[in-house]
């Protein structure tokens, strides 16, 4: 059978889109195929923040990277993509988290990420709708929010402007060997298959530890110049820590139509979309708590999303061993739009054979793979 | 956090119009606890706005006076914006509140159909509905050049109504043709009285020439109305006038029934012989089962009422009435079809979102509401589609299948305040 | 209903008649409730509460659909058109 391609990417949310806008710009014949149409997945959901994040330093490494990637695309992206550099405060409420603060700095300073600790008489001024007796903040005022559906269009255009296809309205039924077979019973080939569906890339190869944790949003009407930063709890990193308990963690970022948007929750092992009240209800409360005012604010959408997680909180980025054509991009958590970039860098690297510019161990399929293995001898 | 009153009824019934009150009335003969909850300031709904003595209609005074004499617990000035299992969360301007139900009866009612042509987001285009509920809110017309425009019978009843408060009427536009128009009479002289009613309302507004075939082509002004420019295939004719009340007949309120999880079809709720929607104990009457009118839509709340009531033998013996009635639906839904010349007036920046002021062109590319919602942000505002993505509809042949609670815009702090009910809602029979 | 009352829309006085939405006051004064996130002049459409182009600031409080809130004496609104 004739290749159709050298690359065929499953899944038009942002991680396929930056694959396929790096592997266009390298000269290589790309098609995209996506089942419902671009970013209707967990890209569509999501809030769009670009993050640095400390958590690990894989965590560090990809997120640090993919967010310098964002600053030199920005000149770029055009205005439906609503690129603001509004920078993230982190926000604690006791002493025991100021220390976190510290440490935080510490850590992104000796790393080259501008940060600023804030007392309570600054944050106030930074951010005066958030509620008195706060014991400070860390602001990162490299960090930027976008648009995500905007986001991945603009790169898919970017990548068929250089020749790639999408074919959207197109479900992908098995995957590997260098084909992509389709519902329609047609079947797609090409020297290099990425798996980049997200929460459903389990099903197309199996083995991948992928599941869906769920979350929640709400966006009020316009309130401009009420939040200038995007704000996020320090216990943030508790709920997204926690491995199998419902949590929610205060986030709430200002959107350049002066709406807000106000997160976050998660939660395992529930795959109905629907909104749930008792965890919608913990969440805004938490953010009530932080910012007052929004108590008051005209709340319009609710909605959910899955965000792809992985059991040690990295993605997946890299070969999969039992196929040499496959590449895998997914597994992103609450990260992907930030990670999206270095993401589509990666795979590009790895699928050319050039050196990554970053290392790519922590991130590679084949991590879980050893897991299994080993979990089976002892057996 | 708010507090929630938690409010129990046996039926509770979801809009005040002509549906919801007969619905109402007729719940509480036998005694159950029936609450009847609405959005506007008083009952009514639209057709019956401003009360007795704002309406031509008998009916009007009649059903209101049943309503007060009864002891439904009417609960206005409230949006219901979330439901759950037996239970539907609603805000008022200052409180929360949970009903938790026996059964639901959703007469929502219908809202008129805006379609975008250049300059219809000037002030002073109104709805033709629009414009007759302002009036009826205290607005004075007397003396202002209105050309009405549209289509519907509402088109006649607006423009008399404007006529006996003063204005000057120039000209009724109804897209409709002719030998559709003469159908459609024809159609209703098995309904005499309505046939009775169409002449006095045109008699009223007689001064007013009716053209038929006659559609807005665009509205022109700087920052507001100056003229209407009204297109009837032959020539474009330029009218200066103060307002334009322009609206393209109604679409059903659908909201609560989707999120409640009701089968809809054609834009219509299904619903039994009895007006019992897909899910049990969830009833559903008025111009949201299709567009009917007046009489149809106080038929089909008395069937709802009775039937979520218990009674059976009061309901059955409507259905004959009803059956009389529905044929309403079908005559008013082929004479009054949209043109298709309706799709091809709103040019490339003509905008569709009036929230979001996206325009037409930006909206048209995708494939789906869906997709169009969440690249061009069409709908995503606080009106939630409402008005964008009826149009749409028509425009663009779309589906708006993507609901998201909550089903009004309301205060976080409401949102938060929503819990799973404690208890199952009494059954009829059992007070509480 | 001959009774009116005064309500202030951008600050200058309207007299309604009771029984009178925000909106019908806001019609007979400035004319436009507010301005869209494009800069164009908007004003009510539908007046059955379901477009929000109405919306203006009552008594401190924004995004209030004008049609569906009764006037009270002495009310404060703002429209920003």
């Amino acid at each position: 059978m004739t290749r159709s391609a050298d690359v065929l990417i499953v899944g038009a949310g942002i991680v396929g889109a930056a694959c396929a806008f790096e592997l266009a710009k390298a000269g290589l014949r790309v098609t995209v195929i996506e089942e419902r149409f671009t970013s209707s997945g967990s890209t569509g959901a999501s809030m769009g923040h670009v993050v640095v994040m400390d958590d690990s330093e894989a965590q560090f490494s990809l997120t640090r990277y993919s967010q310098v990637l964002w600053e030199e695309l920005r000149e770029e992206l055009p205005p439906k993509v609503e690129f603001e550099r509004c920078g993230t405060i982190w926000v604690a409420v006791d002493e025991e988290e100021m220390s976190e603060v510290r440490r935080k700095c510490d850590y992104y300073r000796a790393r080259d990420v501008p940060a600023e600790i804030l007392d309570p008489q600054a944050l106030h001024e930074a951010e005066p709708h958030l509620r008195a007796s706060l014991a400070g903040g860390l602001l990162v005022a490299g960090d930027s929010v976008i648009y995500p559906p905007a986001a991945a269009s603009f790169l898919l255009e970017k990548a068929i402007a250089l020749g790639a296809s999408l074919q959207t309205g197109k479900s992908v039924v098995s995957l590997g060997k260098g084909n992509a077979r389709l519902a329609d019973r047609t079947t797609l080939s090409a020297g290099r298959l990425i798996n980049a569906a997200g929460q459903f890339s389990p099903t197309l190869t199996p083995g991948i530890q992928v599941k869906p944790r769920k979350g929640h949003l709400v966006i009020t009407d316009r309130y401009p110049d009420t939040v200038r930063h995007q704000l996020v709890e320090l216990g943030y990193l508790k709920s997204a820590h926690a491995l199998t308990s419902d949590s929610v963690a205060f986030n709430i970022q200002p959107r350049k139509t002066g709406q807000l948007l106000i997160g976050s929750s998660r939660q395992y092992d529930v795959e109905h979309n629907e909104v749930e009240s008792a965890i919608l209800s913990r969440m805004l409360q938490r953010a009530f708590e932080y910012l007052p005012a929004v108590a008051t604010f005209s709340g319009i959408r609710i909605w959910t999303g899955f965000r792809p997680a992985t059991p040690d909180k990295l993605p997946l980025i890299g070969p999969w061993l039992e196929d040499p054509t496959l590449y895998i991009a997914t597994g992103h958590e609450g990260l992907g739009i930030t990670t999206s970039l270095a993401t589509g860098k990666l795979i590009c690297a790895q699928i050319l054979g050039q050196a990554p510019a970053i290392p790519p161990q922590p991130y590679l399929p084949s991590r879980q793979m050893v897991i299994e293995t080993r979990v089976e001898t002892h057996v | 956090m708010d507090s929630v009153a938690e409010r129990s009824f046996d039926v509770a019934v979801i809009g005040a119009g002509p549906a919801g009150i007969a619905a109402a009335v007729a719940a509480s003969e036998s005694g159950a606890r029936v609450a009847l909850i609405d959005d506007n300031p008083a009952p009514g709904g639209q057709i019956w706005r401003g009360g007795a003595n704002a309406s031509h209609h008998p009916e009007a005074g009649r059903w209101l006076d049943q309503l007060s004499e009864s002891g439904v617990i009417v609960m206005a000035g409230t949006r219901v914006f979330y439901a759950q299992n037996g239970a539907l969360e609603a805000e008022s301007d200052h409180s929360l509140c949970q009903l938790l139900y026996g059964k639901l009866i959703l007469a929502t009612g219908a809202r008129e159909l805006f379609l975008p042509f250049p300059g219809w987001t000037l002030p002073n285009v109104f709805g033709a509905g629009g414009l007759q509920a302002l009036v009826k809110s205290g607005l004075p017309v007397k003396g202002k050049r209105v050309v009405v425009a549209g289509t519907g019978p509402l088109l006649l009843a607006v423009a008399a109504y404007l006529s006996e408060r003063g204005a000057d009427v120039l000209c009724i536009c109804e897209q409709a043709p002719f030998h559709e128009l003469r159908a459609f009479t024809l159609a209703m002289a098995s309904f005499p009285r309505k046939l009775v009613e169409a002449a006095q309302l045109r008699f009223r507004c007689r001064r007013a020439p009716y053209l038929m075939s006659s559609w807005p082509v665009a509205a022109i002004g700087r920052d507001r109305l100056q003229s209407v420019q009204i297109s009837d295939h032959h020539r474009v004719r330029q009218i200066q006038c103060d307002y334009l009340a322009c609206g393209f007949h109604l679409v059903p309120n659908l909201e609560l029934a989707r999120a409640l999880g009701c089968s809809v079809t054609d834009a219509c709720v299904e619903v039994s012989e009895l007006q019992e929607t897909s899910q049990p104990g969830v009833y559903c009457a008025g111009e949201p089962t299709g567009i009917g009118g007046m009489e149809l839509s106080i038929v089909e709340g008395q069937i709802a009422g009775y039937a979520a009531a218990g009674r059976i033998i009061s309901a059955k013996q409507l259905l004959a009435t009803r059956a009389r009635y529905r044929k309403v639906v079908n005559a008013m839904k082929k004479a009054f079809a949209l043109r298709p010349e309706l799709a091809t007036l709103a040019e490339s920046d003509t905008l569709l979102c009036r929230c979001e002021d996206i325009s037409f062109a930006d909206a048209r590319r995708y494939a789906s509401w869906r997709a169009a919602k969440l690249h061009s942000r069409c709908g995503m505002g606080p009106c939630q589609g409402r008005v964008c993505g009826a149009a749409a509809e028509f425009l663009f042949g779309w589906t708006m299948d993507s609901s998201r609670p909550p089903i009004f815009p309301v205060r976080c702090s409401s949102l938060a305040a929503i819990s799973s009910p404690a208890s199952p809602a009494s059954r009829l029979g059992g007070s509480q | 209903m001959s009774e009116t009352l005064t309500v202030r829309v951008n600050g200058t006085p309207v007299e309604v008649s009771a029984g009178s939405t925000v909106a019908v006051a806001v019609l007979l004064s400035t004319g436009v409730c507010r301005t869209s996130v494009s800069g164009q002049p908007r004003a009510p459409l539908c007046g059955m509460g379901t477009c929000f182009e109405c919306r203006v600031e009552i008594n401190g409080r924004i995004h209030q659909r004008s049609c569906q809130v009764l006037c009270e004496a002495n009310m404060e609104i703002n429209a920003h058109g």
